[in-house]
């Protein structure tokens, strides 16, 4: 807004006179636009990522059923799951499943139990079969009790949990972080349009003599609020670009991160190129919001003058 | 009903600025195309809140004002600038804006007008000629004397060929000589059809405009010695 009272020469001329008559970024608004563009972009990357991931995990999990062998005698065991097994592959609505390689298993469980169970031939300490089971729909209770009910006379010791459930706590963490980086877009959008205005009522008592001046000498409302428009306008842009460039930095190192860990729910949660086009459209809203915040601000006020 | 000539009407009027007493009261009269009048009175009387109100810079607080025909109290605000700018004033205190050259100040009727750039800059470059500052039109307001300023607003007041010039005290920060030259520019402008009401506490300027009319204010009441606000008027000598 500082800016303003360079510019008030163009305030009613052509369009094209002075569009860049002074050096701009010269008041706070540009840098507390930037920082209001830098946070929102965050928190919608944010958001979206949270919502890729969820989308993808729910598809995923959604039909993902577990059938653990609990057999200690692993010969028995072994039995129990090529059952299992061929129980599954005659059910309808199996659309896939796999057991897990012991491997995997041992893998999964030594972070707990140590290696212990290799060298004592897998007596020690028994670990259950793991069988990774698709179903082409999710995984209701109806259905599960319908496998329990097809695996119960070949593998007794067969234990059949949906995926979902032991997933729904982390579910609900994820969308409750959703909602929140839905939340946190919209109170930005809504500090920065205060600020716009805070700074547009500002500069209307800055240059209240100016407009009084044009006002009297038959400028219009729309001359003078078009002429703030526009100068908030650059500010914005300039306070966007910047703001946006700070935000790509840090999504995509925090992006760098989670590739880091490998964790397959983050994986999925990688932005696509329309999550790209929402993140950028991020100061060009920020600018429009700034511009129509300043325009209704100054009309506003201007009703109040003669 | 609108007046043959007319330019303004004035019925009933009354201003107060708060809660006091009023600073005009009463005031009915009829201002007329192509007339020379000037508004006297001793400091305080109420000629700059008259001319405010026949500028449209201010509302009356109870009264009638006509203006160009359009009753200028009920109109609605989106019509003020038309109006405004068939109006061109010298205010007092110059109000020239700050930032802007003298060239800028000028042109800027033009372009509040939305004329072209291409056909701003003769006209405005011709005029600051007129007043004799053709060489100052680069220069802000603050660079230049009380004089050059006055001779700036008054350009700026004429550049829209206005169909009425309204001027406050225009020759209170002059000298002599420079007055009688702003007095000249006046009457040509007038002789060219311009309607000019000049607001003056000097009555030595008053002799100097014989064709002029004159009201006179005292108190917010006004009196008529030469019969400018009867209908018709006082034919000019
Ligand atoms: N904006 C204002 N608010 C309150 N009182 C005002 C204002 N302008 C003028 N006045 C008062 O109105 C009276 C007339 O002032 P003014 O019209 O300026 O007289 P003049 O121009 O003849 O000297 C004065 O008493 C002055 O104090
Ligand atoms: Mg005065």
């Amino acid at each position: 807004m500082n800016a303003l009272s360079g510019r008030l020469r163009s305030v009613v001329a052509g369009s094209d006179v002075q569009l860049f008559p002074q050096a701009r970024m010269s008041g706070p608004m540009p840098w507390v636009i930037a920082i209001m563009v830098a946070m929102t972009a965050i928190a919608l990357a944010g958001g979206l990522a949270l919502g890729n991931a969820i989308f993808a995990a729910k598809a995923e999990i959604d039909g993902g059923v577990t059938v653990q062998l609990l057999e200690p005698r692993a010969d028995v065991r072994d039995s129990q799951a090529r059952a299992a097994a061929t129980a599954l592959g005659a059910m309808q609505g199996v659309r896939g499943f796999r057991q897990v390689p012991q491997a995997e298993v041992d893998a999964l469980i030594e972070p707990w139990l140590g290696t212990g169970t290799d060298d004592d031939g897998g007596l020690a300490i028994p670990v259950p079969a793991l069988i990774d089971v698709r179903l082409d729909g999710p995984a209701s209770p109806d259905r599960l009790a319908a496998i329990e009910r097809a695996l119960r006379p070949v593998a007794p010791s067969a234990r059949i949990d949906a995926q979902s459930n032991w997933l729904k706590p982390v579910f609900d963490a994820m969308v409750s972080l959703q909602v929140l980086s839905i939340a946190l877009v919209a109170l930005l959008a809504g500090a920065l349009a205060a600020a716009v205005l805070l700074a547009s009522r500002s500069a209307l008592g800055t240059h209240r003599e100016v407009i009084e001046i044009i006002h009297l000498l038959g400028g219009t409302d729309n001359q003078v609020a078009r002429e703030f428009q526009r100068s908030i306008g650059f500010d914005a842009a300039g306070g966007g670009a910047l703001g946006l460039g700070l935000a790509l930095v840090v999504i995509l190192s925090l992006a760098r991160r989670f590739d880091g860990l490998g964790a397959g729910l983050v994986d999925n949660g990688a932005l696509v190129w329309t999550d790209w086009l929402l993140i950028a459209a991020v100061p060009v809203m920020a600018t429009l919001l700034a511009m129509m915040t300043a325009r209704l601000t100054v009309l506003h006020a201007l009703r109040k003058m003669l | 009903m609108k007046a043959d000539g007319e330019i303004t009407h004035f019925d009933n009027v009354g201003l107060r600025y708060s809660t006091d007493r009023e600073v005009l009261s009463d005031l009915s009269f009829t201002l007329y195309s192509g007339r020379f009048y000037f508004l006297t009175g001793a400091s305080g009387a109420g000629k700059t809140s008259l001319l405010k109100l026949l500028y449209l810079a201010q509302r009356p607080s109870r009264g009638m004002i006509r203006m160009f025909g359009t009753d200028a109290i009920t109109m609605p605000r989106s019509r003020l600038p038309q109006l405004r700018r068939r109006i061109g004033v010298v205010f007092q205190d110059f109000r020239l804006v700050p930032h802007l050259s003298a060239f800028d100040n000028v042109a800027l009727p033009l372009r509040v007008a939305g004329h072209q750039e291409r056909d701003i800059a003769g006209p405005v470059s011709d005029i600051l000629e007129w007043v004799g500052l053709a060489d100052r039109v680069d220069a802000r307001p603050a660079t230049l004397s009380g004089g050059e300023q006055q001779r700036v607003a008054i350009a700026r007041a004429v550049i829209g060929q206005p169909a009425i010039l309204v001027a406050d005290e225009p020759t209170g920060n002059v000298d002599p000589d420079m007055a009688l030259k702003l007095l000249r520019l006046f009457e040509m402008l007038n002789r060219q059809g311009t309607t000019v009401v000049v607001a003056t506490h000097d009555l030595d300027l008053l002799r100097k405009v014989p064709d002029s009319l004159i009201m006179r204010l005292d108190k917010g009441r006004l009196s008529d010695p030469t019969g400018a606000l009867r209908y018709p008027p006082r034919a000019p000598a």
